[in-house]
């Protein structure tokens, strides 16, 4: 039996010549560090979750009808008539919530073991890119179903090109083939969701992992293991401190994401809609032009930026800083200028940055929700300026965001920042 | 051999900090939502097939009149109520449909409005974009009055075009009002009372509410009966799987000091 | 520096096979629901659901024709001289007997394939490639067949089949014209798509 294979491998050998190598040089030869923490488990997370998207999209796609007559009630059919619809469709709906917590802690993790710093810039780059793309994704895909919060969703983040000068209205008209969303906007929104989004996306998320075997991965310690010694136990000229990705990290990602599909079974099972966070209530009304719902918001994982984009009280700028706030991590490679890419040996200026970094994400996340509005009543009192005390929480955690990257480049640039010594080689807690 | 998460000071801040800042939102949404909504807790479960053939009654005989289950087939709610489809076919299903059919109507979005101002909404979706304690609520909160067309009103939703439909049941209920505050003011709704008893009363009308409810909610997402009971072999399964790949991954990393 | 773990090659094994046939196990309970999903949904088993034929309108020697499951389901009202020359084709048939049980229910496997014998029930669709045979009910020669009892034609490849939809040797179909579950709620009403004695 073992022949059979053997002369099969030997016959695709002499063909293909490249592929051995190929697989060893991103497999078996591939030296990761060896201190790979929890943060580390996040980027195969993704992947795993992307191939979700697509094999449940592909399946939704069999059942789904894009137009703006029959889209939302083709969904109650998958959720209905279509044997074992509800699975799919949930593991749809779940899949794409926990794909931007994945993708944000993972883009956390860079942040704080300064990932993104040289020679990663371009592994960032192609991340960045990702993410935008992402969130087109995310965006077309949550219009699809055509419920109420589909159609204001849209209205309201399609009106932003609006802004743009000269040209905005024409933009915009151009988006949506129609005078308002309707079922030319919800056909081309099925095109590229469904084809051209995902075919981008793959190609991106390939070249991102090309990128990253060329100079290798990074590590918590920000110790660059190739310029460490030479020599493990698998090899004589790989680094001291690397272990063979696979079998070591593919069993150890195997781990980590059976935990993962546990988490993911247990909302897909018993909390679907998570509360009205992964499936809003208002989505559940059909597409209504003439109704808005009481409290239109995105998707929790845009609420962010939509709320530093109501911060701003002008149309343009605040669309202009809501770009921004995506724009600067883009380039913090270039404002990042500190030699010491982990948070563990970096001043103490940064760990503070980045944490603050992290808790106005956060709240930036609950304004851009509604939860702030609602909350305010209950801590201020029943007759309290809702709108004014909001305007003050949320214009002061815009600042905070906005004021990492500030604050960073001028730690950074200006040496203020005192870091510890690096060790030479990573360290592992036995 | 175990690695470390992250250093510890700084993740145990970030930890405690998240931790304090999700509790206070969390309590403060718990604190809006139970006393501060307004709404009664309508205590539906999904588990009790009795409750839900009872719903099943009185959504048929009291609300389909006016309301379509446009999404749910009769066939449907026969298999998942444990119901015989003849029967349901021939005590629930009023309009002429056959047993596979959907629940739909012969009244047309325009007779409708015209009829009572706005058009009887599909319910079949109701429990999902408002909740079960909604439903309840409002089914209970109906109260006379004269100045609505047609004669009635309700405290959850101000001049609602819906009449009473369970007033029999219930009986008639007025608001119990005081003088508002200033010249002229409306009066203030202080509750609601029973003035002339119907044929049930107050908890048996509460159950009748809270069967038409839970019928509702199920009729929201009928997979949900499925979907808790094969959701406890999945884990477990996954908690197995991720347990051998546990001990397996621990395996290998004895490799490597 | 030196290694000196001592590697169980047997329980290695052991924990890769345990895993890989516990995750092949999984994979292949997740791929259920979607190879299920192409299964009928409810709305096409609503619309597959039997149909009841009212044939009280139709007149001797007449084929109506009925929807079930998307397909045609002939009805006709065979007069005497048609159901009398039946015996006399079987020497032209394929299979004049009805031996290929899947062609028929077992209550139409008899002389005139159906249950009362004035009443011809069949599934309109050649056993050839899938076309609708044309009716061609009067006893007279017909320019595919000078000795013709009435039958069906298929305009596709020429095959021809009898008044009881029994196929003639010579003609690309290989099988007789197949009967659907049906039978008699009344004198008047066919339900079509379910056999006698037994629940919808």
């Amino acid at each position: 039996m073992a022949g059979v294979f053997a002369n099969l491998g030997n016959w695709v050998n002499e063909r293909a010549p490249g592929l051995a190598p190929f697989y060893s040089k991103h497999m078996t030869a591939y030296f990761a560090p060896k201190n790979f923490n929890f943060w580390y488990y996040f980027g195969v997370l993704a992947a795993v979750v992307l191939v979700n998207q697509i094999l449940t999209g592909i399946f939704l796609a069999m059942f789904y009808k894009p137009s703006a007559a029959e889209a939302f009630a083709s969904v109650e059919y998958i959720m209905r008539d279509v044997e074992w619809g509800w699975l799919i469709r949930y593991m749809h709906s779940t899949g794409a919530s926990l794909f931007f917590v994945v993708v944000y802690l993972h883009m956390f993790r860079g942040l704080m073991y300064g990932s993104f710093k040289k020679p990663r810039e371009l592994v960032w780059l192609l991340g960045m890119l990702i993410f935008l793309v992402l969130m087109a994704e995310a965006f077309m895909g949550y219009v699809l179903p055509w419920g109420n919060m589909s159609f204001w969703g849209a209205k309201v983040i399609i009106s932003l090109f609006g802004a743009v000068p000269v040209i905005g209205d024409a933009l915009v008209t151009w988006i949506m083939g129609d005078y308002l969303p309707a079922d030319a906007t919800l056909n081309r929104f099925f095109a590229l969701h469904v084809v051209a989004m995902p075919l981008v996306l793959l190609l991106l998320v390939v070249l991102h992992i090309f990128a990253l075997h060329e100079v290798g991965s990074n590590n918590p310690d920000g110790v660059e293991i190739k310029k460490g010694p030479k020599g493990n136990r698998w090899s004589a000229t790989a680094p001291a401190d690397g272990v063979p990705f696979h079998p070591y990290y593919t069993v150890h990602d195997l781990f980590g994401i059976g935990f993962f599909l546990m988490i993911a079974a247990f909302i897909i099972f018993y909390a679907p809609t998570f509360g009205g966070w992964f499936l809003e209530h208002d989505n559940f009304v059909p597409a209504n032009n003439l109704a808005t719902p009481e409290h239109i918001k995105p998707v929790w994982y845009f609420t962010p930026f939509y709320a530093m984009l109501r911060m701003i009280p002008a149309k343009l700028p605040g669309v202009i800083v809501m770009f921004l706030g995506i724009a600067l991590l883009f380039v913090m490679p270039w404002l990042d200028r500190g030699r010491v890419k982990s948070i563990r040996y970096r001043g103490l200026g940064y760990k503070i940055a980045l944490g603050l970094f992290a808790v106005s994400f956060f709240m930036l996340g609950a304004v851009g929700a509604g939860v702030s509005a609602e909350t305010i009543p209950v801590w201020f009192g029943a007759d309290a300026d809702v709108t004014t005390i909001e305007n003050l929480f949320g214009r002061f955690w815009t600042l905070v965001y906005f004021g990492f990257f500030a604050f960073v480049w001028i730690y950074t640039h200006f040496g203020l920042e005192k870091t510890k010594p690096v060790p030479e080689r990573v360290t592992t807690h036995d | 051999m175990t690695k470390p998460m992250m250093t510890s000071p700084f993740r145990s801040l970030l930890v405690r900090g998240a931790l304090a800042l999700v509790s206070a939102f969390g309590l403060a949404g718990v604190a809006a939502a139970s006393g501060g909504g307004g709404l009664q807790h309508a205590n539906i479960s999904l588990g009790d097939t009795a409750s839900l053939q009872r719903g099943a009654g009185l959504f048929f005989n009291y609300c389909s009149g006016c309301h379509t289950l446009d999404y749910m087939r009769y066939s449907r709610i026969a298999e998942d109520l444990g119901l015989d489809p003849k029967d349901v076919e021939e005590h629930l299903i009023f309009t002429g449909a056959k047993v596979g059919d959907r629940a739909t109507n012969a009244m047309s979005a325009e007779h409708g409005t015209a009829w009572f101002g706005k058009a009887p909404p599909d319910l079949s979706l109701e429990a999902r974009s408002k909740g079960a304690d909604w439903i309840y609520t409002y089914l209970k909160s109906f109260y006379l009055d004269p100045s609505r067309p047609l004669g009635w009103n309700n405290t959850l939703f101000p001049n609602a075009s819906m009449p009473n439909a369970l007033w029999e049941l219930q009986g008639l209920q007025v608001a119990v009002t005081s003088p508002g505050e200033g010249d002229g003011a409306e009066p203030v709704i202080e509750g609601l009372e029973i003035r002339d008893p119907g044929r049930q009363d107050a908890r048996e009308f509460d159950r009748t509410v809270r069967d038409i409810t839970a019928f509702l909610e199920y009729v929201g997402e009928p997979a949900a009966l499925q979907r808790t009971s094969i959701g406890v072999w999945v884990l477990l399964y996954l908690a197995f799987f991720t347990f051998i790949a546990y001990l397996l991954n621990r395996e290998f990393w004895k490799d490597v000091k | 520096m030196a290694n000196d773990v001592v590697v169980d090659k047997g329980r290695r094994r052991f924990l890769t096979a345990t895993t890989a046939v516990v995750g092949g196990a999984g994979a292949v309970m997740a791929a259920i629901p979607f190879v299920k999903s192409w299964e009928p949904s409810a709305q096409a088993r609503a619309a597959g659901a039997p149909v009841l034929a009212d044939i009280s309108k139709i007149e001797p020697g007449q084929k109506v024709t009925f929807a079930w499951r998307g397909l045609p389901v002939f009805v006709v009202n065979r007069t005497e001289a048609q159901l009398a020359a039946l015996p006399g084709e079987d020497s032209r048939l394929k299979d004049p007997n009805s031996d290929n049980a899947d062609q028929q229910p077992e209550y139409a496997k008899n002389e005139h394939r159906s249950i009362k014998p004035e009443w011809l029930v069949l599934v309109g669709i050649c056993t050839h490639l899938g076309c609708v045979p044309d009716f061609f009910g009067e006893i007279k020669p017909e320019p595919f067949d000078p000795n013709w009892k009435g039958g069906f034609y298929c305009p596709c490849h020429k095959s021809r089949f009898d008044i009881a939809g029994r196929v003639f040797d010579g003609v690309p179909a290989p099988a007789n014209l197949a009967v659907p579950a049906y039978h008699f709620v009344d004198d008047t009403h066919i339900l079509i798509g379910v056999n006698p004695g037994e629940k919808a």
